[in-house]
């Protein structure tokens, strides 16, 4: 039973990252600035409150120009760039979380090369080949109940984690949450980062898995079960995320392991096909100046991290802009890993050798 | 002797210096090109080949990654046979991996080898692809597989940007090597050329400091290529040595064999006249004489002309006072003035040494005053000035002798033995105006004729320049 489950989860999966020519699904849609004015379309996959105070600095400073924000899913967001639907209207930037996505957007040809004006602020590794450009650093951090921790000492690794959950497991079973990274493409992205720089990761998925972690799909919903107490832990989420919702913040606990944080890096892109290029480059300019340069701009919504939080050693390790993330993108590669992470963290029988 | 000045009558076939360093030049430039081309050769094709191994280091860990896993190939791409391409450059990556033609996974699109690669060596090629130039690398390997064998192939391919821009550079390093080095050779050809001709300007240095009279072989030491022109001018210097020791030998036998008999018939033809009482007689040997006078002074002046030919040819310039030689003279001559009721008047304003040869000069001063002297009637003066113009000093001698007849050409009258139209009555061999004028060349200065000043005579003037 539980393999034929598993093989339709599977297939499900495959058939939502391959399907062609799907028609994509607009979660929200705003239009900023004068009613007549030619407008900038932006895809995106952050919140438009998350945005729309830079947007309106942006746009309080540059005549003439509106700007359509679209949000949408990650992956419905490569859809609209690969597989156009007819009549479709012309898309000028696209923002998003998914950095294997818009890594691959610039490596098949789809966006266009831009010098920033404040390149020099920005660290090598917050751009690819002047296609991608990184204007946020947010760590995927661990978030722990306050309610539930009482009376024992907060996890700073990965390791105290895993140490905690085999001494107490009856405490924290059916309590641990995380992404189901077949869903989320955050959560996969998180996933095959931490497979990549530890052997830790597999461990802690063995542990969650006997635990009976449940599988969401967006942050959302983790976030307000933690702060509900429903759940203890909650893994590989935004903190971002967590501390934008203040009204739960002091139940809330946001921890940034120690042994490693993967930092991800929010990316705009400059489509291809824009007619809009000046006006396209001058909003990203607008977004990695505020992410970069000094002084910090009141409108920028992400918390700032020091630019050299790159280097070795440092507990922040933000990732790698660049054709590696293409490898996690392919499909075989793609099946293998999740079949892995299913077996690990459902406990299936079936080995993948 | 002194050599000649480098004359600008001497025809010259081109720059021994110009022609070699042009040469050598040209030479720099070549070998800068060559240079230049192998180089670039050598990095393009170092560039492409590293490029080409990580394409391959790649393509092979793909390979390496392929698993066969119930009967079923699959294959985990390793995160590292990506980005190690992104590394090098920031250039696009692409892949692909077929089973016997059909795509496993990857770029459906990307151009499969228009070679078919053999098992274990990769085939390289540079083709489009989106637009843009692809360089490509493609492994295929022979799995066996229960329902037979399976043919894989893998295609990694990337950009060709980064290595276009690193190209760019090195194409840039290789053409300052090249210009460098014809900078660096063109410098040492330029120095090779100015030295190999050193020699040359050594032995013209040894050969033109030497004195007039230094009629030595030279014994400089020359390269071997040199030998030949020194040896044949040695034996030139000789020739030219003994040739000049028999003129000197011949002029000084001249003056005496004809100077000493000409003295003794004059003084035997005087005695004879006191003898002789018959005015026939008497007249007869006037004219003998007068002859004689005429014959000894052409042969003195004949003399002094060799002479100063002799002397010019090889002129030793030593500081000359000209008041002082002038007064000298005007005082050796008042005598001979006084006989003929001639009033010679000296006037000097003082004036610097000229460098000259002061037995040449003395000559040509007394030729010109004797010239006076002689044409001059009596009763009248004759006017000797030697004054300092800005560059030159200048002596002239004005008599009032009534000047030369209207038509008389006074550049003619300083050629050998041509003599004015009104001396016929005079005792002159036309030598003396010549000598003058010789001298005064041979120092650099003029001889000037001209009508003196009130029109009563002529003004010859001499000058030598200060330096």
């Amino acid at each position: 039973m539980r393999i034929l489950i598993l093989s339709v989860a599977l297939i499900c999966s495959f058939l939502a990252l391959a399907a062609p020519a799907r028609a994509f699904e607009v979660e929200e849609f705003r239009r900023f600035g004068p009613p007549d004015a030619p407008a900038l379309r932006v895809l995106s996959t952050t919140d438009t409150d998350v945005l729309a105070p830079l947007i309106e600095s942006f746009l309080a400073d540059t005549q003439g120009i509106a700007i359509e924000y679209t949000t949408l899913s990650s992956a419905d967001l490569m859809t609209a760039i690969t597989h156009p639907k007819p009549g479709q209207p012309q898309f000028d930037i696209a923002i998003s979380s998914a950095m294997d996505l818009q890594t691959k957007l610039a490596n098949d040809g789809y966006t266009r090369r831009r010098v920033p004006a404040v390149s020099a602020q920005m660290p090598d590794w917050a751009s690819w080949r002047g296609h991608v450009f990184a204007f946020s650093q947010e760590p995927a951090a661990l978030l722990l109940s306050r309610a539930a921790f009482t009376g024992l000492e907060l996890p700073k690794t990965r390791q105290e984690l895993i140490t905690l959950l085999r001494r107490h497991p009856d405490r924290f079973r059916g309590r641990i949450g995380t992404y189901d990274i077949t869903a989320s493409g955050l959560g996969y992205l998180f996933a095959t980062q931490d497979a990549r720089t530890s052997d830790s990761f597999w461990r802690l998925m063995e542990i969650f898995g006997g635990l009976e972690t449940r599988l969401y799909c967006c942050s959302g919903q983790m976030i307000e079960d933690i702060a509900r107490g429903d759940l203890a832990i909650a893994y590989n989420v935004l903190g971002s995320y967590a501390l934008a919702r203040a009204d739960l913040a002091d139940r809330i606990v946001v921890v940034e392991p120690q042994d490693y944080t993967n930092m991800m890096l929010r990316t705009a892109v400059i489509l291809q096909d824009t007619e809009l290029e000046k006006e396209a480059g001058a909003f990203v300019d607008h977004l990695l100046e505020a992410a970069w340069s000094e002084p910090p701009d009141p409108a920028y919504p992400f918390d700032r991290y020091p630019a050299a939080s790159g280097r070795q050693g440092a507990p922040y390790r933000p990732i790698q802009l660049g054709p590696g993330l293409l490898a996690y993108l392919d499909k075989l590669k793609r099946t293998r890993f999740l079949a892995e992470w299913h077996s690990a963290i459902t406990q299936d029988e079936t080995k993948v050798p | 002797m002194t050599l000649p000045h480098p004359a600008s009558d001497l025809r010259t076939s081109g720059s021994l210096v110009r022609r070699l360093t042009f040469r050598l030049l040209l030479s720099a430039a070549f070998l800068a090109l060559v240079l230049f081309l192998v180089v670039l050769i050598f990095v393009r094709d170092i560039s492409q080949r590293t490029h080409d191994s990580i394409l391959f280091a790649s393509a092979t860990s793909i390979m390496d990654s392929l698993r066969v896993q119930a009967g079923e190939i699959t294959l985990d791409i390793p995160y590292a046979a990506l980005s190690m391409l992104g590394n090098v450059s920031d250039d696009r990556v692409f892949y692909s991996v077929r089973n016997n033609g059909r795509i496993l996974t990857g770029y459906e699109d990307l151009p499969a080898p228009a070679q078919r690669p053999v098992s274990g060596s990769p085939v390289y090629s540079t083709v489009g692809y989106r637009g843009t130039s692809l360089r490509v690398v493609t492994l295929a390997r022979r799995l066996s597989l229960d329902s037979g064998p399976a043919d894989i192939e893998i295609t990694v391919a990337q950009t060709r940007e980064g290595q276009t821009a690193e190209l760019a550079r090195l194409t840039r390093w290789a053409l300052m090597l090249g210009g460098g080095f014809f900078l660096v050779s063109a410098l040492i050809g330029i120095w090779a050329a100015q030295s190999s001709v050193q020699p040359l300007h050594a032995l013209t240095g040894v050969v033109s400091r030497r004195g007039p009279k230094d009629l030595r072989p030279v014994r400089h030491a020359v390269p071997s290529e040199m030998a030949p022109l020194v040896h044949s001018l040695n034996r030139f210097i000789e020739r030219l040595r003994v040739s000049l020791a028999r003129s000197e030998d011949f002029i000084a036998e001249a003056a005496h064999r004809v100077r000493t008999p000409l003295a003794t018939v004059r003084a035997q033809a005087e005695i004879t006249l006191r003898r002789v009482d018959k005015t026939e007689n008497r007249a007869s040997l006037r004219e003998m004489i007068r002859a004689i006078d005429e014959s000894s002074r052409a042969a003195g002046q004949l003399l002094d002309h060799a002479m100063v030919t002799f002397r010019t040819d090889s002129l030793e310039r030593k500081p000359v006072d000209l008041d002082v030689l002038a007064r000298d003279l005007v005082d050796r001559l008042r005598p001979v003035a006084d006989l003929k009721d001639i009033d010679l008047q000296f006037f000097c304003a003082g004036v610097s040494a000229i460098p000259g040869d002061a037995i040449l000069i003395q000559n040509a001063v007394r030729n010109i005053l004797d010239n006076a002297i002689k044409y001059a009637p009596s009763e009248t003066s004759v006017l000797i000035d030697v004054r300092q113009g800005p560059l030159d000093v200048i002596i002239s001698v004005t008599d009032e002798a009534g000047g030369f007849p209207p038509g008389q050409d006074t550049a003619a009258l300083t050629q050998r033995f041509v003599r004015g139209s009104n001396a016929a009555g005079t005792i002159g061999s036309g030598l003396g105006l010549t000598i003058a004028r010789e001298v005064a060349e041979a120092h650099g200065g003029r001889l000037i004729i001209e009508p003196s000043g009130a029109g009563a005579g002529a003004c010859v003037s001499l000058s030598f320049p200060l330096r």
